[in-house]
C-alpha cells in the first residue's frame, strides 16, 4: 500500500476490513453471519497473507466472540469483532458487560432483519433494539464512511474520557455488499492518527487489580451515572477526533448528523444509513420544483444529536422520520428519540413516522416522494406511523 | 510468606471517587470468615513434621509456612477440619469453638 490516498474498488464490508487492518488490533474474535461474513473472510485472508498481525480467534458463537474480546480488552488489547442480526442479539448480554466494564471494543454490525419471519436482508431492528446497551452507535451511508468510522471508532472508544464500546452499523447488503471507489489511507498516516491504546482498566502483574466485580445497591447508581457521563462526553471527543482525522486524510464529513439542504427546509426527512443517498436525489428533484425539502442524516444515534436536530428543525413546517424499525404498538425508536429532542427544545411541529425497508424491502424514490407529499399535505391529527408500501387493496 | 491484610471497604463519598469501569486494586480482603466456625484446629507444634500436607489440602489457604513447620491463620479458617483429617502425625486436633 503506497501513496497517501490509494483508491480501491471495494465493498462496504471490505472497507471495514481494510479499516481494521490499518488500526492494527491485537485481538480479533468473530463468528461469521450473513451479511457480515466477508468482513471476517477478508480479515482471515489478511492474517493468512501476513498483512495483518493479530491474534485471530475462531470462536463457536457470537456470545463467545464478544466474551473473548472483553477478556482481551481487560489485558489492555485493542479489539475488534463483527456481527449481524441474530448474532448481535445472541451477544446482547455481553454488550452490557462490555459497556459496563468500560472495555472500548469496536464492532461492525451489518444491519439485518430479526426473525421471525426468518430473513437475511437488511433492516435496522437489530441494533436499534439494543440502543440502551451503552454502546456508541454510528450508521454509515457509504463504504468510504464505513472505513472512516472504523478507524475513528478506535480513537473515540479508547479515549480516556469515553472508554465506551463502539458499534459501526452498515445496512445489510445495500451497503455491506455494494462496491464503491474507496480512498484508503496509508498505514503510516493511520499510525500517526491513532494513538496507542492505554488504559488503567486492565489486568497488570505489576499492579494487581480486581476487574469486573459486583456493585450492589450502595454503589451501582454511581457506576451507571459514570457510563451516562462518558457517553455525554463522546460528542466532544468525536468532534476533535474528526477534525484531526479530516486534516490528516483530507476528508470533510463530520458531526453527529449530516444536514443536506435542511437549514432552510420546510419539509425535512430525518433518517439514518444508506437510504439517505436516495433521499438526497429526491430532495434535489423537489428543490428543482421550488419545494423546500431537506434531509437530516443521523450519523450517530448514541450519543444522540438532540440539540443539533432541534436547531435544524426549528423553522420547518413538518418533520418526517424514516427508519427501518418499529417498536410494536407504538412507533419507530428513532422517531421517539427525535420527538423527545424537539419537545425538550419546545418545538411542537406536525411530524410523521415512516417505517420502511423492513426485511430488506427496497425504498425507491417514488416512496420518498410520497413521504414528502404526506409531510406537505397532512396535518398532525391523522395516523402518524406509516408503514411505507404496505399492501392494501 | 506475607498474609493478606484485612482492609475495611471505604464508602466513596462522591461519584468522582469511583473508577472508570469495574476496576479496583486487587488483594483486598474486606472481612474475615472466622465467625463461620463451630470448631477450630488446635496445632501441637511439637508433633508437626513440616510435611505441609495440611497446607496443600486447606481449601481456604489458611495454613501458612512458618520456617520449617506450619502455622494456622485463624482469620480465614472456617473450621472444616480437613487439615486434622489429613495430618498423619495427629498434630492438628479439632476443638470446640467457645461461643
Amino acid at each position: 500500500m503506497s501513496g497517501a490516498n490509494n483508491k480501491r474498488f471495494i465493498s462496504g464490508n471490505e472497507a471495514v476490513a481494510e479499516g481494521v487492518r490499518l488500526a492494527r488490533p491485537h485481538v480479533i474474535s468473530a463468528y461469521p453471519i450473513t451479511p457480515q461474513t466477508t468482513v471476517v473472510e477478508r480479515l482471515a485472508d489478511m492474517v493468512a497473507d501476513g498483512s495483518l498481525k493479530t491474534e485471530f480467534m475462531y470462536v463457536e458463537s457470537e456470545h463467545s466472540a464478544l466474551s473473548a474480546l472483553i477478556g482481551a480488552s481487560a489485558m489492555g488489547a485493542r479489539t475488534f469483532t463483527a456481527t449481524s442480526s441474530q448474532g448481535l442479539l445472541y451477544m446482547a448480554e455481553c454488550l452490557h458487560y462490555a459497556s459496563g466494564g468500560r472495555f472500548p471494543i469496536v464492532m461492525m454490525n451489518a444491519n439485518r432483519s430479526v426473525a421471525l419471519p426468518w430473513n437475511i436482508l437488511g433492516d435496522q431492528r437489530d441494533s436499534l433494539s439494543l440502543l440502551d446497551s451503552g454502546w456508541i452507535q454510528a450508521y454509515a451511508a457509504d463504504a468510504q464512511e464505513a472505513l472512516d468510522f472504523t478507524i475513528q471508532a478506535f480513537a473515540i472508544a479508547e479515549h480516556s474520557d469515553v472508554l465506551t464500546p463502539f458499534m459501526v452499523n452498515l445496512d445489510g447488503f445495500v451497503l455491506t455488499h455494494t462496491y464503491e471507489a474507496v480512498s484508503l489511507p496509508s498505514q503510516e498516516d493511520v499510525d500517526k492518527f491513532l494513538p496507542k491504546f492505554v488504559t488503567a482498566n486492565k489486568l497488570d502483574l505489576d499492579s494487581p487489580k480486581s476487574l469486573g466485580f459486583t456493585a450492589g445497591a450502595g454503589d451501582n447508581t454511581e457506576f451507571k451515572y459514570l457510563q451516562h457521563k462518558a457517553m455525554q462526553s463522546a460528542p466532544g471527543v468525536i468532534n476533535e477526533t474528526e477534525l484531526r482525522f479530516n486534516s490528516i486524510f483530507k476528508r470533510e464529513r463530520r458531526g453527529l448528523l449530516e444536514s443536506y439542504l435542511a437549514d432552510d427546509a420546510e419539509y425535512i426527512i430525518i433518517t439514518l444509513g444508506s437510504v439517505a443517498g436516495t433521499v438526497k436525489t429526491v430532495v434535489d428533484a423537489l428543490r428543482a420544483q421550488g419545494i423546500k425539502a431537506g434531509l437530516v442524516r443521523l450519523r450517530y444515534i448514541r450519543p444522540f444529536p438532540a440539540k443539533e436536530i432541534a436547531q435544524i428543525c426549528e423553522n420547518a413546517k413538518a418533520i418526517g422520520v424514516l427508519e427501518k424499525d418499529i417498536s410494536f404498538g407504538y412507533e419507530g425508536t428513532v422517531y421517539t428519540n427525535v420527538k423527545s429532542a424537539l419537545f425538550d427544545a419546545g418545538i411542537i411541529k406536525p411530524s410523521h413516522n415512516f417505517v420502511a425497508g423492513l426485511g430488506g424491502r427496497d425504498i425507491p424514490r417514488e416512496d420518498i416522494f410520497k413521504i414528502f407529499n404526506i409531510l406537505s399535505t397532512r396535518g398532525d391529527r391523522e395516523e402518524k406511523v406509516h408503514f411505507v408500501g404496505l399492501k392494501q387493496k | 510468606m506475607p498474609r493478606p491484610e484485612i482492609q475495611k471497604y471505604k464508602q466513596h463519598a462522591d461519584v468522582s471517587d469511583y473508577p472508570k469501569g469495574t476496576v479496583a486494586p486487587a488483594g483486598y480482603l474486606v472481612t474475615d470468615s472466622s465467625g463461620w466456625r463451630s470448631e477450630r484446629p488446635a496445632l501441637d507444634i511439637n508433633l508437626c513434621k513440616g510435611c505441609f500436607r495440611c497446607y496443600l489440602f486447606c481449601p481456604d489457604a489458611s495454613i501458612e509456612k512458618l520456617g520449617k513447620k506450619v502455622g494456622i491463620d485463624l482469620r480465614f479458617c472456617k473450621g472444616c477440619g480437613i487439615c486434622s483429617v489429613e495430618c498423619k502425625f495427629g498434630a492438628i486436633k479439632m476443638v470446640k469453638e467457645n461461643i
